[in-house]
């Protein structure tokens, strides 16, 4: 492999951002490229996933619960900080559990907990459906908007214009789901994947050892996050989540509909179902012009070659999601570059 | 006294003569107690501080302080931070309908406490009540004066060649704030490090004469101050990622909610420009935890540069938006 070709996607926003952060991109020498993925919960929320929890939010029985990021993520037509700042009662919340708790004390309002991320937040999220079960608890829905890492990563893999020889894999996605899924991966689209920690050094030795790998050939998984990282995972999260949510298609901003990409709850917990307990329904998601947060997402472009970036995409007034997520890569690039 | 404050404690009649009574004497002094308009004040020759500030804290109680150890301790280092000595402040409330007197009791009286401990007077006040509803439980605003000694000048520019150096670790203020006010319920044991500057300023001015500015470090942290610093002098400034002091929890907590604590509030740590001979010396009248951060030059003009841990250095851009919990 020639030295003037190494492409290395990190597919989560926490890592786009230390990356941007330590200026780790400046350190590195000409022929290793780094591309963000698709791996900022908030970005890749759809439009109208953002629009049904406007509309829900916009309800007068409705308690709103969502983690902070997701505030300003705008919709069709608004944001929840928007609804918030018009009266709706939006909360921000650090766990899911604590919105079971803001159900518990309203028990005459309905609290729709905003469920959104990776394999790191939904297995907590499904403990709380149990809590929630076991307790009884009747006023208490999700919108469950949870994605799956790996069906994003063969869709990235399987598009024929983007170009990706390693992968710096999500270490704390991989606390759940362990190495052994990026195995399997790595084998059917023969590519290199590190798993490694949030530290500028974890991210220097993972970004070493992809291209050791690259320059021999090889490809498979090594773990550089050994202290939080195993081969198998957390068995006993995975079980969780799986007794309470099952797969589905799911439609990714800026990529598409990725099958069985997302997670809904089982039969057994549709009560707690906020879909449908309101039965939202939105209007086809209007999409701003010239926004290319898309092909951002997957890659095939950096937040510079948008036409928008920073002149009328800006942090205080975010077009697409990769600028209004804290961790998106046009946040990053915006905030960190110069 | 009323349980509660009532509409009756700010409509000029018995209730309010009384609630003014009870603040004359918790903060009793000669120019207080006359109750006049205005408060007299005596002043040397030469130039005076003058600062205000308003304070809408919430919670109202939290690790480390409270809003009315904050609303004297703010205002002291603002004026301080001229190299004055603070003497007088103003105090005026404006205070929600409804309010329990027991919590305005224990706000009297850490304000009480902390205005001892700066030496400094309240000389005059105000109180307002309003409707339920039309304020968040209580508003403090207090104004202070200060004397500048002759031969201090501490302005808003820095020099080329000045070195920054900070009086102790970052972002303890907001974290506390924080966890108490969202109700995270993380046993961070991270205490706002609201305090008083004026005595250690006035040991800085001892120590040396070669200081240009001084900050203190409140709103938008250390990375806001450096930023406007740099604006207003025109010049740039580099700092060294890992000479910033802050202490390991402050740091897993900003952590583990995405937070970057250059951007957090302080209250209680302000920053020194100076001359590269008298570091050693003010660094020993600032503080034991005191540390140099990096310096002011003439590359990359009105900006901060942030040399990183790992070797690479990358620009320090001003705050655009609140930071907000993340999700993973």
């Amino acid at each position: 492999m020639k030295e003037s070709n190494i492409a290395l996607m990190e597919v989560c926003g926490t890592h786009t951002m230390a990356i941007a952060r330590s200026g780790i991109k400046k350190l590195l020498p000409e022929f290793i490229r780094l591309i963000s993925g698709p791996g900022c919960p908030v970005c890749v929320t759809s439009q109208s996933d953002i629009d049904k929890a406007v509309n829900l939010a916009g309800r007068k029985d409705v308690i709103m619960a969502t983690f902070g990021d997701m505030m300003r993520v705008p919709g069709t037509f608004s944001s929840l900080a928007n609804m918030k700042r018009n009266g709706a009662d939006v909360q921000v919340v650090y766990s899911c559990l604590d919105a079971l708790k803001i159900a518990c004390s309203n028990p005459q309002k309905k609290i729709v907990f905003m469920g959104v991320g990776f394999e790191t937040t939904s297995p907590t999220v499904a403990q709380t459906i149990l809590e929630a079960k076991k307790r009884k608890i009747k006023n208490f829905f999700l919108l469950s908007n949870f994605k799956l890492i790996f069906p994003a990563l063969r869709a990235i893999c399987s598009m024929p214009d983007i170009k990706v020889d390693g992968f710096i894999c999500p270490g704390h996605v991989s606390v759940i789901t362990g190495a052994d899924p990026y195995e399997k991966f790595a084998k059917t689209f023969k590519k290199a994947c590190v798993i490694t920690g949030f530290d500028d050094v974890d991210i220097l030795k993972g970004i070493k050892r992809l291209v050791l790998m690259i320059k021999d050939g090889k490809y498979g998984v090594e773990i550089e996050y050994k202290r939080a990282v195993s081969k198998k995972g957390n068995p006993k999260a995975r079980e969780i989540l799986s007794s309470v949510f099952e797969e589905t298609d799911s439609f990714w901003r800026g990529i598409g509909n990725i099958k069985g990409s997302g997670l809904h709850l089982r039969k057994e917990f549709e009560s707690f179902d906020a879909e449908k307990e309101f039965n939202v329904k939105v209007p086809k998601p209007v999409f701003k012009k010239g926004c290319i947060c898309g092909d951002v997402l997957c890659g095939k472009k950096t937040p510079e070659e948008c036409a928008l970036f920073g002149k009328a995409c800006t942090p205080q007034n975010p077009i697409g999601p990769c600028m209004v997520s804290s961790e998106g890569s046009c946040a990053a690039y915006y905030k960190y570059g110069e | 006294m009323d349980k509660r404050i009532t509409l009756a404690h700010g409509n000029g009649g018995r209730r309010m003569h009384e609630l003014v009574e009870y603040f004359r004497g918790k903060f009793s002094n000669n120019m207080l107690n006359e109750l006049a308009d205005a408060a007299e004040i005596s002043v040397k020759k030469g130039k005076i501080a003058f600062s205000t500030d308003s304070y809408v804290v919430k919670p109202l109680f939290f690790p480390g302080g409270d809003i009315g150890k904050l609303a004297v301790c703010g205002t002291v280092n603002d004026v301080s931070m001229k190299g004055a000595r603070p003497l007088y402040l103003s105090l005026a409330f404006i205070i929600e309908e409804g309010f329990e007197f027991s919590l305005l009791e224990k706000i009297a009286q850490s304000i009480r406490n902390t205005a001892l401990a700066c030496s400094v007077k309240i000389v005059t006040g105000d109180i307002k009540v309003v409707e339920k509803g039309a304020a968040d439980k209580i508003y403090i605003n207090t104004a202070g004066i200060g004397v500048i000694e002759k031969n201090i000048s501490v302005g808003t520019r820095a020099r080329i060649g000045d070195y920054i150096i900070i009086n102790g670790g970052i972002a303890e203020h907001g974290m506390a704030i924080l966890n108490a006010r969202e109700k995270l319920s993380f046993k961070s044991g991270i205490k706002s490090d609201c305090a008083h500057l004026n005595f250690i300023v006035q040991k800085c001015m001892k120590a040396s004469r070669s200081i240009s500015v001084m900050r203190d470090l409140t709103r938008g942290g250390l990375a806001t101050a450096l930023s406007e610093i740099a604006q207003a002098s025109n010049l740039g400034i580099e700092i060294c990622e890992s000479d910033i002091p802050i202490k390991p929890r402050v740091k897993n907590f900003c952590n583990v909610l995405g937070f970057d604590p250059l951007y957090v509030a302080n209250e209680g740590k302000f920053i020194c420009f100076v001359a590269k001979k008298d570091i050693p010396r003010l660094k020993r009248a600032m503080s034991i935890e005191s540390a140099v951060i990096g310096n002011v030059t003439k590359r990359h003009k009105r900006k901060v540069y942030l040399k990183t841990r790992v070797g690479s250095s990358r620009i320090l851009p001003v705050l655009e938006e609140d930071q907000l919990p993340r999700i993973c």
